[in-house]
């Protein structure tokens, strides 16, 4: 936000730790740290069970780590540190975000989905919605207001009044990035959001982060789609086996010979194998 | 950007390109479309419904072969194709939708169920030969014509509605389209009070003491039980434990004889109901705060063992609540204010009118509540609490405030209980927390009609069997009812609109509005 970004944090939307979160005795995440600036869309990419669905369940609050801090810093007021909060706490922070497995409203309407998540702040309780109080109805009014300005931002504004479930599934994803708005985020964090998508919905998708990212958004992403990655994201973090191997612009990481290890099996076309270590330390020379 | 989307506007009435999966009828027709899925029980009929499954006796017949066959064309169709939905050129079949031909079987099972329980009484010797001369008696044929011309006349009213709906569409569609959130039309509301006004002017003092400790209070009761049940998806079946903490407090407050414990001091028992209300409200967030974190069951079994807790308390402490005896001599509630004196008496009928106004107020605001963000919130969290709590729902918060409310209104009807009759702790057992409960599943969870017309009918088919059966039989009868109910209409008697789509939904395999764990997974169209 401010212009002076000299100093270490200065500019950091979030940061994560030296997160570690193990099952019993499967290690999900084994010392992963993550910074993101304000304003960056920033992709976690990595093989299937690297632990990135992990790591935003952290983030989140949905699973607490066994060690490591996460810290966050709203657009007002002084950071706070995320590990140890229920999750709508941190919501209310403003890390907002969706499932992989889109997890709407079903019998509730469009519209009624994204009021859920625009209400959030209002303070008024039960006894000023039950007398009818003016704050309330106003409050109300706002839900509606902002929570119809966001189904026309995500494509939506025709499907206002219909079930959640009765959209297509492209438009379901639309529709919880809405909910997810809806709550104000500072930073937002979408898990696959274009899985399952076709090549058109997934340039609508595209273009609809670019939008969200403009408004002053911070977006945390996790994407298997390479194409879409590469021509979003501003820099790319892949995780592999709970750890972090990689760190940098889309094309650095394209070109890390750890990461085409990791997704390939066998770094055989690009010639010189650099040993993790070396990647290692590049990755931590990149982060700082 | 433009215009941001108000709830007047209609949503575009889109007939053909592109259907509701769930539904099969564009959502955009609004009030048409609700009118045939009111008409029609989901698609879970035709496996719920093999003809053996007749739960009256053995040998009475399948109600009708057509059924049967239906009933299978039920099953072969996914939801979305059984009812065309008012579409298609008007045709006499159309009047036999598998739907009504279920309507028509679960019809004829009532009657012949009604047959039985007025025919004559068994005896411990040959208990079946009661049913047996039921069956018997040509009665029966009366009944099963009953039974038919209510179906007619129901189907004949589908049809009218649908008829009318179509008509007006053009004006309503806007103001139906608003939200999906417009309750019961105006003047059914004017009828149904019109109705509850006059209902006690024209039956006997028995009837209307029925009707006030009965009907009243369990509608009072099952309005509160219908926040936690209905809005927050809560299973508390202890519910009864507030009402007792009410009618204590009650003979705590306002006399110095009914109980060996009372106040050094003696109050007017409408100024007990804020005490009592506070009082309740406690006590429900004294058990929510540790027992909310637990999941469906587990809230069940806890809640059931607070309300044998308190039954047995008050059954056993004869020092204090007078034990099993009773609190006796309560004073009726009076107002002495400004020159107006005013008690209520032996009269049910005062009594009755008040507690109708009770009941209409709670009902209007709980209706508020339910539109406010707080009934979205509880909404949120009945269909995915993970998501609702993402989405930024504090839901431990809204849950235990949703037992709160519902305490603090049992505790109010506890008072209004304590000041119309003698109690003692069998009006507080395991029992009177089950009817509580099956009233509001009978009468349709979250919908606040539904749960008072539940009430109405439940208790009402209590009070008629008072002469007819054995006290202790009265629940065979109540099950058989409750068992014909969820197997025809498991949304309830008067379901609410959310209430009915999330088990539209979840017929349609699509979300759940009870399990935690999946998600819903919308296949692409």
């Amino acid at each position: 936000m401010s212009p002076g970004a000299g100093d270490d944090t200065g500019d950091l939307v979030v940061e994560a730790r030296d997160l570690q979160l193990r099952f019993g005795g499967v290690t999900s995440l084994d010392g992963v740290s993550l910074r993101q600036r304000r304003g960056e869309i920033l992709a976690v990419i990595g093989p299937n069970g690297a632990g990135k669905t992990s790591l935003f369940n952290c983030l989140t609050g949905a699973y607490r780590p066994q060690h490591g801090s996460v810290t966050f810093w709203p657009s007002s007021g002084r950071p706070a540190e995320l590990v140890g909060r229920r999750p709508h706490a941190i919501t209310r922070l403003g890390v907002a975000r969706t499932f992989q497995n889109i997890r709407l409203f079903p019998a509730l309407s469009a519209l009624e989905n994204v009021q859920i998540g625009t209400e959030v702040r209002q303070r008024y309780g039960a006894v000023s919605a039950i007398l009818g109080l003016p704050h309330a109805r106003r409050a109300e009014r706002d839900g509606v207001r902002r929570a119809g300005e966001l189904l026309d931002l995500v494509g939506l504004g025709h499907r206002t009044h219909e079930l959640a479930a009765s959209l297509p599934y492209g438009e379901q994803r639309r529709l919880e990035i809405a909910r997810a708005l809806g709550t104000g985020p500072g930073l937002l964090l979408l898990d696959e959001p274009a899985a399952g998508t076709n090549p058109a919905e997934k340039r609508d998708l595209a273009a609809l982060i670019t939008r969200i990212s403009g408004t002053g958004v911070s977006v945390l992403l996790i994407e298997h789609d390479m194409t879409l990655v590469m021509s979003l994201a501003t820099s790319v973090t892949v995780l592999n086996f709970g750890r972090v191997i990689a760190h940098g612009t889309p094309g650095e990481v394209q070109r890390n010979p750890a990461v085409i290890e990791a997704y390939l099996g066998v770094a055989d076309t690009t010639g010189d194998a650099a040993p993790a270590g070396g990647v290692d330390a590049g990755t931590r020379k990149e982060l700082r | 950007m433009s215009a941001p989307n108000v709830p007047g506007q209609p949503s575009p009435a889109n007939p053909g390109d592109q259907p509701d999966p769930v539904r099969g009828v564009p959502a955009g027709a609004a009030p048409d479309a609700d009118t045939m899925a009111l008409r029609r029980p989901p698609a879970q009929s035709g496996a719920a419904r093999p003809a053996g499954a007749n739960p009256t006796d053995g040998p009475a017949p399948p109600p009708r072969s057509p059924a049967g066959d239906s009933a299978a064309v039920g099953r072969g169709a996914p939801a979305g194709g059984v009812a065309p939905g008012g579409r298609s050129p008007w045709h006499p079949a159309m009047l036999f939708t598998p739907a009504r031909l279920r309507q028509l079987g679960a019809l004829v099972l009532v009657g012949l169920l009604a047959a039985v329980v007025t025919g004559p009484t068994g005896n411990s010797d040959e208990p079946l030969q009661a049913a047996w001369d039921s069956i018997a008696d040509p009665r029966i044929v009366l009944f099963l014509i009953l039974a038919v011309a209510l179906w007619v006349v129901l189907v004949l009213w589908a049809e009218l509605r649908g008829v009318l709906t179509r008509l007006t569409a053009p004006v309503r569609a806007p103001v139906g389209a608003a939200y999906g959130r417009r309750g019961a039309p105006i003047v059914l509301n004017v009828v149904l009070l019109a109705i509850a006004i006059i209902a006690p002017q024209v039956v006997s003092t028995a009837a209307q003491q029925s009707m006030v400790t009965d009907i009243g209070i369990y509608a009072l009761l099952a309005l509160g039980l219908n926040v936690v049940v209905g809005y927050a998806g809560l299973l508390d079946l202890g519910y009864i434990a507030f009402f007792a903490i009410g009618a204590y407090t009650t003979a705590y407050f306002t006399s110095q004889s009914a109980m060996p414990w009372h106040a050094p001091f003696t109050l007017n028992p409408f100024f007990v109901f804020p005490i009592a209300l506070v009082l309740a409200a406690l006590a429900g967030v004294i058990l929510g705060a540790p027992t909310l974190r637990l999941r469906g069951d587990y809230l069940a079994i806890v809640t059931l063992g607070f309300g044998e807790i308190i039954h047995l308390v008050a059954n056993n402490a004869d020092g204090i609540t007078n034990g099993a005896r009773g609190a006796f001599g309560v004073p009726h509630l009076s107002v002495h204010l400004l020159g107006l004196d005013y008690t209520w008496g032996i009269d049910p009928k005062p009594y009755y009118y008040l507690l109708l106004a009770i009941v209409v107020l709670v009902m209007i605001a709980f209706g508020r509540l339910e539109r406010s963000r707080i009934g979205r919130a509880w909404a949120a969290i009945r269909e995915d609490e993970v998501a609702a709590e993402a989405t930024g729902v504090a839901t431990l918060r809204l849950k235990l405030l949703a037992f709160a409310i519902g305490a603090s209104v049992s505790g109010f009807a506890g008072v209004m209980f304590a000041s119309k009759q003698f109690f003692n702790p069998q009006s507080f057992s395991l029992q009177a927390s089950f009817f509580v409960v099956a009233v509001v599943i009978f009468g349709g969870m979250g919908s606040r009609l539904g749960v008072v017309v539940g009430a109405v009918v439940l208790q009402g088919l209590a009070f008629y069997l008072r002469d007819k059966v054995e006290p202790a039989d009265r629940y065979i009868y109540f099950g058989a009812v409750i068992v014909i109910m969820m197997i025809f209409r498991p949304q309830g008697l008067v379901p609410s609109r959310r209430r009915r789509r999330e088990i539209e939904l979840s017929e349609a395999g699509i979300g759940s509005a009870d399990s935690l764990g999946s998600a819903p997974a919308g296949g692409r169209p």
